[in-house]
């Protein structure tokens, strides 16, 4: 799972477009580099798009925003294919953007 | 080291038997299960039928048969289920023919980075040391229920997130043998620190830490670190039946009776660290601080000490491991080349990052009171003295804060 800051967004959003370009280039590149292991992967909308049903409590309620309101927020997520979480650290110590990656075997 | 009383005595005995064998059942269970808990759980059943038995009936005359008897009955026994464990249980032989020493693998597998800190000690103390669960919570003075906890959750993550049984790749390497040796060292700090008298009928993890880093450098000889580690530990155990007075007491190095070091150990230590040296040229944090260690050993009395060597020493040690403990001991050194002025000055620097660490303020006091301010240094001993909990270091502040008394370098 790819973890976004607020320091790294506003990093993102300070860079000009030469430099967003390269920003970019180097993820692909590391699908491209890590493609035999991604089984696949996305890239969810910003935070301000989300929508968060809490259920449980009798009536479930809406509420604007990510489940968690916090500094750091889920951005995106790739299943990969690995034979152990070694590999799984590898990969992720190579990751080119967002500075939290979170390593979780699928269950 | 050893005492008079002959229960400690055949518990040490016990113990050293237990920790050479249990760990090299369980390095080969795992092997042959692939299943660490499995194959822990055996061992671990195994250990406490020993520590049961075996004070009553004797220590038997090839352990590791006996031990290895004990846990493939009961893994043909528990795990009646899996076939497919029970087929390999029941073609095992004891002693494995050919074998090489499989422990280092347990130890990466125990220390594992994305362990806490904690579940590594726990499961490094259980699994390649042979401890029991009892063994590891009377150590800590935790509840052995909490033991327990950290123990199956940690050997949860281990099968879930695919924690590896194997030794790191050669890019790895110098990070996990670093979280290894740090393991090792917390191990040794752990134990050489609360060697105080109320603590006498718990476990020496001293012991094991030492055997831990005899053990690493017997499987790992290429690795200086390794040697430095062990260096370290031995020069600081060497001294250890100095460092405490016939009531308990802490004494300070200056004080200490020279003559009750034990220089053997001593010299060994230090010849390792210097072939270490010689053979590698690669000096990292653990060889640096045994040199340092080896420096006061070596001499005579505490006024022949190098200090300029330590020195030296010491701003090697900062230029590849710099931490605000590390400053505080070289601002100790630069004390006795440069005087108490320059020293005090350099812990100006630590105030923050230091500022509840008791031997930052009694450090404090001992300069405060070479310069003949002794109502700032009682200030000083009084801070230290109410962030320790340590009784020894407690016992020798309330000394101090007695005028009678004399110093504490």
């Amino acid at each position: 799972m790819f973890v976004e800051t607020e320091e790294f967004a506003k990093r993102l959003e300070a860079m000009d477009g030469l430099e967003r370009e390269a920003a970019y280039e180097a993820v692909v590149r590391w699908f491209a580099e890590n493609s035999g292991r991604i089984t696949h992967h996305m890239h969810l909308a910003p935070a301000h798009t989300a929508t968060t049903v809490r259920l449980g409590g009798g009536e479930p309620i809406v509420t604007d925003g990510p489940f968690v309101e916090g500094k750091e927020v889920v951005s995106g997520y790739a299943e990969v294919e690995v034979a152990d979480l070694d590999e799984a650290l590898k990969m992720a110590r190579s990751w080119p953007a967002c500075p939290i990656v979170e390593i979780r075997p699928v269950a | 080291m050893s005492e008079p009383d002959g229960d400690r005595g055949s518990r040490e005995v016990l113990a050293r038997v237990v920790r050479e064998h249990a760990g090299r059942l369980a390095a080969c269970l795992v092997s042959l299960l692939g299943d660490f808990s499995a194959a822990e759980d055996l061992v671990q059943d195994a250990v406490e039928t020993a520590l049961r038995r075996w004070p009553v009936e004797g220590v038997p005359d090839r352990p590791d048969a006996w031990l290895f008897t004990v846990a493939r009955r009961r893994g043909l026994d528990v795990l009646r289920r899996e076939t497919n464990y029970r087929a390999k249980l029941a073609r095992l032989r004891w002693p494995q023919p050919g074998e090489g020493d499989d422990r280092l693998r347990l130890v990466f597998t125990c220390c594992h980075p994305a362990l806490s800190r904690q579940a590594r000690i726990a499961l490094t103390l259980r699994v390649v040391c042979g401890l029991s669960t009892a063994q590891i919570a009377a150590a800590f003075v935790v509840p052995e229920t909490t033991v327990a906890q950290r123990l199956t959750r940690a050997k949860r993550k281990i099968a879930e997130a695919g924690i590896p049984y194997r030794i790191p790749a050669a890019e790895e390497l110098p990070e996990r043998l670093e979280a290894v040796l740090a393991v090792v060292y917390l191990l040794f700090n752990e134990g050489y620190l609360s060697s105080a008298g109320d603590r006498a009928e718990a476990r020496d993890l001293a012991d094991d830490a030492e055997w831990l880093a005899g053990l690493l450098a017997v499987l790992m000889p290429s690795e200086p670190e390794v040697a430095g580690l062990l260096a370290l530990i031995r020069l600081h155990r060497a001294r250890g039946a100095a460092r405490f007075d016939s009531h308990g007491r802490l004494v300070p190095l200056a004080e200490q009776d020279r003559g009750r070091w034990d220089h053997a150990t001593i010299a060994d230590a230090t010849a390792l660290l210097t072939r270490t040296a010689r053979a590698h040229r690669r000096p990292g944090p653990y060889q640096l601080q045994a040199a340092i260690v080896a420096c006061h050993a070596e001499a005579a009395d505490f006024e022949h000490t190098d200090w300029a060597q330590i020195l030296v020493l010491y701003d090697m040690l900062l230029a590849v491991a710099s931490s605000p403990v590390a400053r505080l001991h070289r601002a100790v050194a630069l004390r006795y080349v440069k005087g108490p002025v320059a020293a005090l000055a350099e812990l100006a620097g630590l105030e923050e990052a230091l500022s509840r660490y008791p031997l930052l303020h009694a450090t404090r006091a001992e300069l405060l009171r070479a310069l003949g301010d002794t109502s700032q240094a009682r200030l000083c001993d009084e801070r230290a003295l109410g962030l320790t909990a340590n009784p020894a270091q407690q016992a020798l502040l309330h000394q101090r804060l007695d005028p009678a008394h004399g110093e504490w370098p």
